[in-house]
């Protein structure tokens, strides 16, 4: 009896020694195959149970059962230690720098011009005006002729027109549309009358210096209906270009003038004062340090206008406003060349340009913060 | 419309100041582009007396001088004019002073080794004429230490009024002034244009054969007139007009109309034989007008001649022949009226613009013909002397005696402000409207220099101006009853959803011109291109056929500057020819890519071209994004000569409508855009993309996800070469519709173990059971339809 357990004891120190001195999971398992396995010395002392009466059974067996369990568990415990050994070991050889750059993807951009559109017909939706469109190659009935411009009036040498050589089926020169106007023409005579529609697009004009581009864009606005004054013209001007600049100072000049299509007609100035170099829209032109610029054209649509689109004059009147796109954006977003709008320089577009999630809306603010 | 305060305050009786006045001509219509005081260019310049003259120790052609200059201490300058003397008194720029003529500013110095304290003046420095041979001589007794700009009458401030086309009334001083009596700042004064005794009728014969041209030709002669130059007076105010003075002549007759709006012509007597007459131009005769131009007219135009030829093109522009020269004695003087509509349109036609057209297209005061020529006589005689004849009057203008309905409600019905009835009658009356008021509305009379106005809303305006628009009260739109609808079209939502989709795929967008150089535009036109008459430029003369070469060009332009990757696009439209000789204009995408798709990096390492399935992708998510149906969507070739021809191709729902066109650019047209590289171009022609059917609806096909696992299946195929890859997996789709919910080709191979002539296709099959799992029998049968399919397009499964 006595030698079981001096045998015991050896197996247990053994087995511990060498658990311990196991320095890989190969190791390791020679280790518990040489005491647990089927051979192994631990296996084979417990076969010796059954040679036993039960009495040395009783006594023996819980002994040997310990033995084994303790040995298996601490076989676990380093295996689980060399384990994480090894898995802290192949982490540690897999750092990385960080500080290297990560792929990446092209990031895009949309024009001013378009963004600024997108604002503007999000800000007229909210006030119930459709987008409309007309062709830009237009004949000089719509461009002209219809907004009470006829041939020889002195208005159309001002407009500097690009002209084609062709004629359409009627006769009519055909032209490079010189302002969105026609658009108004072609919403009265196809959709009649309500009518509350904005009309942005591309205009043209033969001038081309610092400031003036052949090419530029126009929102159209066109209100007609019964009882619309031009206390109605200048409440929508106002709440535009305020929602536009986001600011509740805007104030407006209205200055009497002359378009051959609006009878009364007045232009529209707004205030602004100058920071940090930069003309910034807001409060009135004549307080110190500020000044008047002219944004927009607007007046009370003429009644020759509205009975050319074959509304009756007495019945319907309404406004009409024109404002230059480009000019709105290049005071939002404080761009100082409107002839890079048409560059498309990659630089200047990614400056300036907008990202395609920035989509403007009105719970959102319409504009996008620099 | 450029003027002095002087001249203004000749016609209105005011003691507003400059700014005052500027900003009323503002409010009312006449705006103000700038205001401008000759003195303050003028301002250190001083009458001063030359007391000594030495001549320079130590310079053979300079002078020494003392000078008085008014402050008691004479200075010492030293001067290099000739008639630089004891005695002289001229004009003196004080250190400080800026010399008009080329902007620098005058500092004391030394002129060798002696200090000069200012400089004596010519008038060509102070911008005062052409003489540069000496020092101005002003009379020995002008005002010692004056400042010169008040002593010779240049503090008169200059007037610079835009004026809008519809007041030719306000091309002239005297229309200035009434409008702005009528706003309350000041009292106009009446014009005295009592008629001058004339000495025996007018020796020339006036004769109108065109009276629709010309309904009245009132003429005069005057004898033995001296033309030398006008007084000083005038020509201060023709230089404050931004004129030439020319001679006594010709300055009356442009003071005159720039005074009263009313254009006349002085034609020397001697040059002309027999009767005067307005009459139609025959075509092809000739004048040589006074801008020493040479016109061919044509019997539309309307012509002052004589039995020998052309005098005038009426309204217009005199000949160089009758003009009055420093020897004319005798003359002959024309005030007419011309009818608008004739001058505008020969004037147009001619190319030929002057004050005189552009004040009788706009409409002259019909009742002005006889005052004008009545002011045009005083003032000839006044300054020139001589003797007039009595006045010819031949025809006689339209009668200027419109009269507009006017309900005075209609300033707040229509202009948006309360104006009280009496203030609007008021306002009209001081206008030189007159106003007769019937039981219920107004009988208003119009003037006749207001041709504009021939309505209603004329006389709202005209209220409404003078009594300020600033009163006018701001009200609120009604907003639309009911939910909110869309206000964009479906076109124009998509145009929205596309620009950002391909923004959000990392392209730019750019705004190009509508325009490109001729041989561009034919280079990707189908047709014949638009192409301008009066083009700004040879590169801006055509419009585009497409959007790809506007792009082109600005990839090239950043490719210049060094930009290693260009993804630009623009959505616009392209221009093509339509039906009854209007345009076609097509909503378009063009997407160009060049240069490298990735640049070198420490993962990737060399850089990546673009290349034609870059295109593609681009093009099958854009048309995507843009609601088209991708799946349906047959690759086809025929993208065009601008592509490569092995690299290209349109995207096409049915045979005939092409939604796209996609590919390598043709080389050669890389080339000629000055592009390195391969370079890929889509564009997607957004407007043959079919509308959506039927209302405008949220609500989606119903779907649960299949609760079967779907099984996956690879196919290997053997296939010619000639056979689109395209087809096969539509072959393979197509096998059993209900099962293969996807096939995608994994590999594309040639060479080793593949026949020549042939590629080796492998396909990955997903087949999705659904009211029970496959057996295998049910994966056969699959199996086989899908091998059998293929085989009809000429694959075969390798084994």
């Amino acid at each position: 009896m006595k030698d079981t357990m001096a045998d015991i004891d050896q197996l247990r120190a053994d087995a511990m020694a060498q658990i311990a001195a196991s320095r890989t999971l190969d190791t390791l398992d020679g280790v518990r195959v040489a005491f647990l396995g089927k051979q192994g010395s631990i296996s084979l002392l417990m076969k010796t149970l059954g040679k036993m009466t039960p009495e040395e059974r009783q006594v023996e067996g819980p002994k040997l059962n310990g033995l084994r369990a303790e040995v298996t568990d601490a076989v676990a415990a380093r295996k689980a230690a060399l384990e994480q050994a090894a898995l802290d070991a192949k982490l540690a050889g897999e750092t990385v720098d960080l500080s290297l750059p990560a792929a990446d993807v092209p990031v895009g951009s949309v024009h001013p011009v378009s963004q600024a559109m997108d604002e503007l017909a999000e800000i007229f939706a909210d006030l119930g005006f459709a987008v409309a469109t007309g062709p830009e190659i237009e004949d000089d009935w719509h461009n002209f002729t219809a907004l009470n411009m006829p041939d020889t009036h002195p208005a159309r040498a001002m407009h500097d027109t690009f002209y084609f050589p062709d004629k359409d089926d009627e006769g009519r020169a055909m032209l490079l549309r010189t302002h969105t106007s026609p658009v108004q023409i072609r919403s009265m005579v196809e959709g009649g009358a309500p009518v509350r529609i904005i009309a942005p697009g591309r205009t043209y004009r033969s001038d081309s210096d610092a400031t003036h581009t052949p090419m530029f864009h126009q929102i159209e606005g066109l209100v007609i209906d019964r009882n619309i004054h031009m206390g109605h013209l200048k409440w929508t001007l106002e709440t535009f270009l305020k929602a536009f600049f986001e600011r509740d100072d805007i104030v407006l000049r209205l200055r009497p003038s002359y378009f051959p299509f609006t009878e009364p007609s007045a232009e529209v100035d707004v205030g602004y004062s100058h920071e940090k170099g930069r003309r910034v829209i807001g409060g009135a032109g004549d307080e110190p340090g500020h000044g008047w610029m002219e944004v927009l054209g607007s007046g009370m649509v003429n009644r020759r206008v509205i009975a050319a689109c074959g509304l009756d004059p007495d019945e319907w009147q309404g406004f009409a406003f024109g404002c230059g796109i480009d000019r709105l954006a290049m005071l939002k977003y404080g761009m100082d060349d409107l002839r890079a709008f048409f560059d498309g320089d990659l630089r200047w577009l990614k400056h300036y340009g907008f990202a395609a999630l920035d989509v403007p809306t009105l719970s959102g603010g319409v504009g996008v913060a620099a | 419309m450029k003027f002095s305060l002087s001249w203004l305050k000749d016609h209105l009786d005011t003691d507003a100041t400059v700014d005052e006045i500027a900003a009323k001509l503002t409010a009312i219509g006449l705006e103000i582009e700038g205001v401008e005081n000759p003195a303050e260019d003028l301002a250190g310049f001083r009458v001063a007396k030359v007391l000594t003259a030495e001549k320079h120790p130590d310079a053979d052609k300079l002078q020494v001088l003392s000078v008085d200059s008014g402050d008691g201490q004479p200075l010492t300058v030293v001067c290099g004019a000739p008639n630089a003397r004891a005695g002289l008194v001229g004009v003196l720029g004080l250190p400080g002073a800026v010399v008009p003529s080329n902007g620098m500013e005058m500092r004391k110095a030394a002129i060798r080794g002696i200090e000069s304290n200012g400089m004596m003046c010519s008038a060509r420095e102070l911008d005062m004429g052409q003489d540069h041979d000496g020092i101005i001589e002003l009379p020995s007794d002008a005002p010692v230490g004056t400042e010169y700009a008040d002593y010779a009458g240049l503090d008169d401030p200059v007037f610079d009024v835009a004026i809008t086309p519809n007041r030719p009334d306000c091309m002239g001083v005297y229309g200035i002034a009434r409008d702005l009596a009528a706003a309350g700042l000041g009292t106009l004064k009446p014009v005295d244009a009592a008629p001058v005794a004339g000495e025996g009728p007018c020796p020339v014969d006036i004769r109108i054969e065109d009276r629709d041209g010309c309904p009245a030709f009132y003429g005069r002669a005057i004898r033995g007139v001296t033309n030398g130059q006008s007084p000083d007076w005038m020509q201060a105010r023709l230089k404050s007009a931004g004129q030439r003075p020319i001679s006594a002549l010709v300055d009356i007759t442009n003071y005159v109309m720039l005074t009263y709006g009313r254009p006349s012509h002085a034609y020397d007597l001697a040059k002309l034989s027999g009767a005067v007459t307005a009459r139609r131009a025959r075509d092809g005769e000739t004048v040589t007008a006074l801008n020493e131009k040479e016109y061919t007219l044509d019997d539309t135009m309307l012509v002052i001649a004589d039995e020998a030829g052309v005098h005038d093109i009426a309204g217009i522009m005199g000949s160089e022949h009758s003009s009055c020269t420093d020897a004319t004695t005798d003359i002959l003087l024309e005030v007419a009226y011309f009818d608008p509509v004739r001058i505008a349109l020969t004037g147009r036609k001619l190319n030929l613009t002057s004050d005189a057209r552009s004040r009788f297209e706009r409409g002259i005061d019909p009742g002005f013909v006889n005052d004008g020529l009545e002011l045009l006589t005083r003032l000839i005689l006044d300054i020139c002397g001589g003797e007039a004849s009595e006045v010819r009057h031949v025809g006689a203008p339209p009668a200027a005696d419109r009269t507009v309905a006017f309900d005075p409600a209609l300033t707040r019905s229509l202009g948006g402000m309360d104006v009280p009835h009496a203030t609007q009658r008021d306002i009209l009356e001081r206008l030189g409207f007159t106003v007769t008021q019937t039981q219920d509305h107004w009988i208003v009379a119009v003037p006749g220099w207001r041709p504009d106005v021939d309505g209603a809303p004329d006389l709202v305006e005209e209220v409404i101006r003078i009594h300020g628009l600033d009163a006018i009260p701001s009200v609120a739109l009604d907003r639309a009853e009911g939910v909110a609808q869309p206000t964009v079209t479906p076109e124009q939502a998509r145009e929205r959803r596309v620009r950002r989709a391909a923004a959000a795929r990392g392209h730019h967008e750019a705004v190009t011109w509508s325009f490109l150089p001729m041989p561009v535009a034919e280079a990707f036109a189908d047709g014949q291109p638009w192409v301008l008459a009066n083009p700004i430029s040879e590169d801006m003369k055509a419009m585009r056929p497409s959007l790809i070469p506007g792009l082109l060009m600005a990839a090239q332009r950043n490719m210049a500057r060094g930009a290693d990757s260009v993804r630009l696009f623009e959505i616009g439209r392209r221009y093509l020819r339509g039906k009854g000789g209007a345009s076609d204009e097509r909503l378009t995408l063009g997407l160009v890519m060049a240069g490298e798709k990735s640049s070198r990096g420490w993962q990737a390492g060399k850089a990546r071209m673009f290349d034609a399935f870059d295109a593609k992708a681009e093009a099958m998510a854009l048309l995507d994004a843009a609601g088209a149906p991708v799946e349906n969507l047959q690759v086809m070739d025929e993208a065009g000569e601008q592509f490569h021809p092995g690299q290209s191709a349109t995207l096409r729902l049915g045979p005939k409508n092409v939604l796209a066109r996609f590919g390598t650019l043709h080389p050669r047209i890389a080339k000629a855009f000055d592009l390195n590289g391969a370079v890929m171009a889509v564009e997607i022609f957004l407007d043959a993309i079919p509308a959506k059917k039927g209302e405008r609806s949220f609500t989606r096909a119903s779907y649960a996800p299949p609760a079967l696992q779907s099984v996956m299946r690879d196919f290997a195929f053997l296939v010619p070469d000639e056979v689109a890859a395209g087809d096969l997996v539509k072959a393979v789709k197509g096998a059993d519709k209900k099962h293969v919910v996807e096939a995608r080709i994994f590999d594309e191979f040639r060479g080793a173990g593949v026949a020549e002539g042939h590629k080796s296709i492998a396909v990955e099959v997903v087949l999705q059971p659904h009211q029970a799992s496959f057996t295998e029998d049910d994966l056969k049968a699959i199996s086989d339809a899908i091998v059998a399919a293929a085989a009809k397009r000429g694959a075969v499964l390798r084994g």
